[in-house]
This record gives structure tokens, C-alpha cells and sequence, in this order.
């Protein structure tokens, strides 16, 4: 289950509502489970409320294994042709 | 940084298929992916096929509408039925049939005030917009919709609005994970963890899986490059024989959760047994509401009487639900059983395993 | 003269009040002959040996919408019934059912927005029809159209025409219309730039047949169901049809809508989009002149008609793999699984 998509913060109210931004289409969510975020922030929607804040150091670190598996798999098809 | 596009690149996908495939060379490894969700993207992106045939993606029991028993169905059905009651609903729940092939989408043609919402605060402002009409809200989801739930309701009482009910349909994963594998027939070597659930729940929560059953589990996202990634994690736990849990959506998923979601989970419900379909009763594994909060329980206010539903004839969802037989293994699917005349809710929900082999069925071979 | 602001059920009773509303809002903002007479037929020349007839009805809600609304949708629907046959569109009919309590500002504005799509369009509406139910039994206003056109001699289009290796192309982007609506409806509070691509095409098929002739297969336009429900309509015993997802146009917007309500753009509808089979080699041809036309400036080749999985719709993906989108059962709902 749980189709939940990430979207940017463009806005919050002083109702704990934030207007989230994806390629132009904006909807009113509920930041009730995430308190801390901010302006700017990626989060996580399904049905309304942000379920978390989307940590760019960790989408990071994972794309970098994405890379370093290119590096890897590389090295291998070398060695395998070798 | 978008979180979208950067998750879902061609050309790493095709390194990540042939690293699966390199590790899982000579083997047949059988993963179950917990969740409807990684069924449709699965799906959608045709992993299934670019994976076989090292790796057999088997669909378990993580769609909370397929999991809604006939019995709970045609109580909502008879709920919407009573005159002035007005039945909120996510769009998934409007074809789901109960007994006897009705639906809620039945119900609205025969004049019962059905509709749709997209999220349960929608079913707030119409109880708002309606405060002489009940307003039920007929909550469906795991862990991932029940806090949100949860806060609309805690919302409903700080503003008395005291016309919005709920029919609890809610569910939780872990119990339904163990009953799968203490099933003993299913022969996993992997799962594909819940991303959205585990958002909540944290991914701590799925450590009796290989402490108690030596199945490793990868927490997943729901892009393509998130799903190859945790398979490619299964696979190397299976060979080498260290199950363990893997948090692959570190972007979204930490150890221990999301307390303020957790916290909302407590302060309105409490676990209560519940039907699943396909696995039947299973203890302590339904959210219902908590006393202070009964004066929103639906079933308390309309306990109308409803028949115990029968499983329809021939139907296989169970054992399709527990991982023990593809879609196409049905005796009944693509021939009685259809997406237009859905026996069992597999097929039903757009989103249920059958349906979706329907949906994104492999193209033959010429 | 009409001094409510309201339908009321007496100007559907064929009275002052119904006279009087067909002067002022129909005749006043459709303006021709034919319509003037007000006989009851419109007798009008053969517009030639061929004759094209359509019928549609329309009952979209809201009745106005961001790109659009139901009258302009109304001759867009019919004009482009009629041209995606091969047909030059002349004449319309158009059978109004109003509620009563309908505000006359409302129906002025639906008329006078036919009207100008009409003109656009270059065809004329000769011949109408108003009826007025209680309150509660029409939802606002529904309109019936008939269309008559001519199809020049020489022209077939029609899926018996595909051939395996014939290339799939569109004229612009895929799911506009259908979510704009989607959007513009009370419960799915979203804001986007979203607009409906309602348009007339006849001008865009007629463009597209100078420059293919013959080698254009056939056309349909993309309405309910979207692309995937009108090639599965074209998929027979001897051809199937193939799509690449990645020659896909689809709007930033539209796909994120999409994406928050679990939808598929492939089945939402259009309302000025059309799918064209053109034999290959005429293919750049056909191309390069929808790309010169206002109605066809990100025309793209989506994919190719094949023989190898005869009555089969298929999508390669990006990652290489091939799905199926077969017809679906109903209509897409939004789903949160």
C-alpha cells in the first residue's frame, strides 16, 4: 500500500498546514507528523499529511552507491573479459 | 534534487539487473514484496520480467483492500444504505464487491450518498459542511493512512464536530507478516519490506523476521532503481546466508519511525483482532478505536445486522495472498475471473495482485 | 424579455418565455440563417455524395473549466467525431436539457462559447432544441449534438487500413483535458496550471491528409478512455500496437497530478488530441506538417502498429521491459494503494 509521493514545501500557515509544490500541481497537506519541517524541505505525502522529511544526505549516499556499482560492475566486466 | 527522476535512471537500473543477475546466477530466489504498492510499481516498470527467471517476485498480503473481508464490505454496503448517512470513501474501496458482487459504486447507483475523498481531512470538511447528516469515514490502511486518520479525528473532537464517525477497517503488517511465514509453505528467501509502512513503524519493526525466521528483509522504496536495489540486497543476505534487515530508503525510512505518527496511533486506537481475507482471523492485528473515542465508532452507533459472507466458489485469493500460488495459477483467472467480473478482491482492486498481472501482464512471446 | 435570472420551468413549456429565451441566448449569440428561420427542420444543401453523421452528448462537470467549457467541448467533440472519419464538418444540431434554476448568466456563457468554437471551427449550428427538467434531475445542463459533414471522394481511414510497421503518431501532449476536470471538481482541492486541450481538429486532419494522403491509415481521437482505451479499439486479429513510453508527451503537470492520485495518463481523456496510423515512409511528412500547425506543435511518433502480439496494446518501458495496458474494466478512480 501507501502511494506517497515526494513534494517541496513552498509555504506553511500558523495552522500546521503547508502548501507542497510538485512540477506545478500544489495541494494543502498536514505537517501534524512533521512538526520540524520546513520551507524548501521534501517530503513524503499520502492522503494529505507529510508522512517524513526527506533526508538529502541519505538519498545522497544512496545514489553514490548507484555510482560506485558502476565502478564495480566495470571493473568486473574487465576482469571477466580479460 | 527532486527524489523522483534521480531514482528512476535507465542506465543504472540496467547495471542493478545485471548485478541481481550475477549474484543470483544459478539459483531460483523466490522474494515476497509486502506491499500493493511495490506490486504496481513492479508492475508498471516491468521488473518482473527483466528479473526471471533467478528471481520469482511472489505478491503477499500488503493490500488493505484485498484484505477487507467480504463481511466487513457488505457492512459498509448496508451502511450506506441508511437514509441520511453519508459514507466517505478512497476511491480503492468503491469497486471492492462483497457478497453477492455488490459494491459501494452498487450502493451509490441505488441512491446511497457515497463519496469519494482523497484524504480523510476531505471527510472532515464534510462533516463540517453536513452537521445535521452522519459523516462516516470508512477508514482503510495500514500503518501508513491510520495516522492520518488518527489526527483527523483528534481534530474532530479539539473542533466538535461530532458528526464524523469511523468504520475501523484498519489493519496492521507485522501480525499478517508472521502469519505468512509461520505458514511454513511459502519457502521465502527474501522480502521486500513495506518503504511507506516502515516510514511510520520504523525499520526496526521487521527484526523478528530474520531473528525469529532467518528471512532476510530490505526496506524498499517505491521507484525503480529503490526496488532493484533491496532485491539486489536479498540476494546477497541469501547467498551469503546472513538474513538481517536493510534499510534501503534511507531517504525516507530511519530505525525507529516516526514517534509523532506513532503517538497519534496511540491516542486514538488500540490493536483488536481482525478478519483478513486469505488468512482469516488473526489476533491483535486491527486497529480499533479506544473508549474515549467509541462516540465516533460507527459500529457502535449502527450495529446492523450482517450476515457472515461466505468465500465465493472456487476463489484462490487466499493462497494467492499467502504467496503460495501465482495469479496465473488460478484455475478461475483471465476466465471467470476478470477486472470487469472480479470473483475475489485480488482482481478487484486495481492495485490486488491478480489484477495487477492482468494489468501489467507479460507480453508472450511470438 | 427575459427578466429572471433563472430557468424556470415555464421556458420549457413552448410559451412567451421559451421564444423569448431562444432569441436572446441561442439565436442572439449562434446567428445564421438557417438558425433565424427557426423552422422546424433546418433545410440546408448536401454538402456532398459522402455523408458523415455523428451524434454525442455531453454532460461534463463542471460545466466550465479551466481551457474550456461544455459548449465549446460540444462542437469539439462532434467537429472531431467527424474529422478523425475523414469528413469535412458542416452543419450541427444541438438539444440543450436545462435544470430549472440554472443561472441564465451560466447558459449565455456555455452559447456564446459554442458559438465562437463554431466559428472557429467553420462549421454552423442549424438547428436546436431546449427542454427544461425539475431541479435535481439534469445536474445544471446537458447537451445532444448531431453533426453532418461530407467525406471527399477517394478518402478510407479505418483500422482495416493498419498495416504492421505503419507508425503511431499524436499531435501533442496526453491527459490534459481529463485532469483539468478532475482538478476543477469540488473534493480534489489541487491547484494547478492545468487546462483542458479541447479544441476543433478538422483544420489539423485536413493539414495532415495533403501531406500523407493515402498513407494515413486511419485516426481517432483520444476521448474517454485516453490513448490506451482507442488503440485497444484498433488491436484486432491482425494487428497489435506497440507504444514507447519514453516518445511520450506528457505535461510536467499532468504526470504530477498523476502521480498524487495514482493515475495512469495513458487512459485519461482528451478533447484535442488524435492518434494517426501513418504508413512509415509518409510518417516525417505527416509529422513535420502537424508540427507546423497550432494544434500540433509537440506532435511525436508514440509507436508502431505490429504483428507480433496480434489484439494486444503494448508499452516498452524505459528499463527495457514490455507491459501490456489492456481495455479497463471502467474509469480510473484515484487511489491512495
Amino acid at each position: 500500500m501507501c502511494l506517497a509521493i515526494p513534494v517541496r514545501i513552498k509555504a506553511i500557515d500558523n495552522e500546521g498546514m503547508a502548501t507542497v509544490e510538485l512540477s506545478s500541481v500544489e495541494r494543502k497537506v498536514s505537517l501534524v507528523m512533521t512538526p520540524e519541517a520546513r520551507v524548501g524541505d521534501y517530503v513524503l505525502v499520502h492522503t494529505g499529511f507529510a508522512l517524513n522529511v526527506l533526508d538529502e544526505q541519505e538519498a545522497r549516499a544512496t545514489l553514490a552507491l548507484f555510482d560506485e556499482l558502476e565502478a564495480f560492475e566495470a571493473q568486473y566486466r574487465a576482469e571477466s573479459e580479460a | 534534487m527532486r527524489y523522483i527522476d534521480e531514482f528512476r535512471d535507465p542506465a543504472t537500473a540496467a547495471r542493478l539487473v545485471d548485478r541481481i543477475k550475477r549474484l543470483a546466477r544459478g539459483r531460483r530466489l523466490r522474494l515476497m514484496e509486502f506491499c500493493g504498492g511495490h506490486t504496481h510499481a513492479i508492475g508498471r516498470y516491468g521488473l518482473g520480467r527483466l528479473l526471471a527467471p533467478e528471481v520469482d517476485l511472489l505478491s503477499g498480503p500488503g493490500c488493505p483492500v484485498c484484505v477487507t473481508s467480504a463481511t466487513d464490505l457488505d457492512y459498509a454496503v448496508a451502511l450506506a444504505a441508511v437514509p441520511d448517512l453519508v459514507l466517505a470513501t478512497f476511491g480503492d474501496m468503491m469497486r471492492v464487491p462483497g457478497s453477492a458482487g455488490r459494491s459501494l459504486m452498487h450502493a451509490r447507483s441505488e441512491g446511497a450518498d457515497v463519496r469519494l475523498v482523497y484524504s480523510p481531512l476531505d471527510a472532515l470538511a464534510l462533516a463540517q459542511q453536513l452537521p445535521d447528516r452522519p459523516v462516516v469515514l470508512l477508514g482503510v490502511g495500514f500503518e501508513t493512512t491510520a495516522p492520518g486518520v488518527a489526527a483527523t479525528l483528534l481534530q474532530a473532537e479539539s473542533q466538535t464536530v461530532d458528526n464524523l464517525l469511523l468504520l475501523s477497517l484498519h489493519k496492521t503488517t507485522p501480525p499478517a507478516m508472521r502469519a505468512i511465514l509461520c505458514g511454513g509453505d511459502t519457502n521465502l528467501d527474501g522480502i521486500i519490506g513495506p518503504g511507506h509502512v516502515s516510514a511510520v513503524t520504523g525499520s526496526d519493526a521487521w527484526q523478528f523476521v530474520p531473528e525469529e525466521y532467518g528471512i532476510g528483509v530490505a526496506v524498499s522504496g517505491f521507484e525503480p532503481l529503490d526496488m532493484l536495489q533491496a532485491i539486489a540486497s536479498l540476494i546477497e543476505m541469501a547467498v551469503e546466508q546472513r538474513p538481517r534487515v536493510e534499510n534501503c530508503y534511507g531517504r525516507g525510512v530511519d530505525a525507529h519511525g516516526n514517534a509523532a505518527a506513532q503517538t497519534l496511533l496511540k491516542r486514538c486506537f488500540a490493536p483488536s483482532d481482525a478478519e483478513w481475507r486469505g488468512l482469516g482471523a488473526l489476533e491483535e492485528s486491527g486497529l480499533a478505536l479506544i473508549t474515549d473515542l467509541q462516540h465516533r465508532d460507527v459500529r457502535a452507533l449502527y450495529p446492523l445486522d450482517v450476515d457472515r459472507a461466505p468465500e465465493p466458489p472456487g476463489c484462490r485469493c487466499g493462497d494467492v495472498l499467502r504467496g503460495v500460488l501465482l495469479p496465473t495459477a488460478c484455475p478461475l483467472f483471465g476466465r471467470r475471473c476478470t477486472p470487469r467480473d472480479p470473483v475475489g478482491p485480488c482482481m478487484v482492486s486495481a492495485e490486488g495482485s491478480c489484477a495487477a498481472y492482468y494489468r501489467y501482464a507479460e507480453v508472450q512471446d511470438a | 424579455m427575459i427578466s429572471d435570472e433563472r430557468i424556470l420551468m415555464a421556458h420549457g413549456e413552448g410559451g412567451e418565455l421559451t421564444r423569448d429565451l431562444i432569441q436572446s441566448v441561442f439565436v442572439a449569440a449562434l446567428d445564421n440563417d438557417e438558425l433565424r428561420a427557426l423552422g422546424d427542420a433546418a433545410i440546408v444543401p448536401a454538402p456532398g455524395d459522402r455523408l458523415a453523421l455523428t451524434t454525442d452528448s455531453f454532460v461534463v462537470k463542471p460545466a466550465v473549466f479551466p481551457g474550456g467549457d461544455i459548449g465549446k467541448l460540444a462542437v469539439c467533440g462532434t467537429v472531431n467525431d467527424l474529422a478523425v472519419a475523414g469528413a469535412v464538418p458542416r452543419y450541427l444540431t444541438t438539444g440543450f436539457v436545462l435544470e430549472e434554476g440554472l443561472e441564465l448568466a451560466l447558459l449565455r456563457e456555455v452559447v456564446r462559447s459554442m458559438a465562437e468554437t463554431a466559428r472557429q471551427a467553420g462549421v454552423t449550428v442549424v438547428a436546436g432544441d431546449t427542454k427544461v427538467v425539475e431541479r435535481g434531475a439534469a445536474d445544471g445542463l446537458y447537451i445532444n449534438t448531431a453533426g453532418l459533414g461530407h467525406v471527399p471522394a477517394g478518402r478510407s481511414l479505418g483500422p482495416e487500413r493498419l498495416c504492421p510497421g505503419d507508425l503511431l503518431l499524436v499531435n501533442g501532449t496526453l491527459g490534459d483535458h481529463g485532469m483539468a476536470v478532475m482538478m476543477a471538481r469540488e473534493g480534489l482541492p489541487f491547484d494547478t496550471p492545468i487546462a483542458s486541450d479541447c479544441a476543433p481538429l478538422n483544420d489539423l486532419v485536413e493539414t495532415m491528409l495533403v501531406a500523407g494522403g493515402a498513407y494515413v491509415r486511419c485516426l481517432r481521437d483520444a476521448t474517454r478512455g485516453g490513448l490506451a482505451t482507442v488503440l485497444n479499439e484498433w488491436a484486432g486479429d491482425r494487428v497489435g500496437l506497440a507504444l514507447n513510453e519514453t516518445a511520450l508527451p506528457i505535461a510536467p503537470a499532468v504526470a504530477a497530478a498523476c502521480e498524487f492520485l495514482g493515475l495512469d495518463p495513458l487512459y485519461v481523456a482528451n478533447e484535442g488530441k488524435l492518434v494517426a496510423a501513418v504508413a512509415p515512409d509518409a510518417a516525417p511528412a505527416v509529422l513535420a506538417a502537424m508540427r507546423a500547425h497550432p494544434l500540433g506543435g509537440e506532435a511525436a511518433v508514440v509507436g508502431q502498429v505490429t504483428a507480433s502480439h496480434p489484439g494486444l496494446v503494448t508499452l516498452r518501458t524505459p528499463y527495457g521491459s514490455e507491459r501490456v495496458l489492456p481495455m479497463l474494466a471502467g474509469g480510473q478512480l484515484p487511489r491512495i494503494c
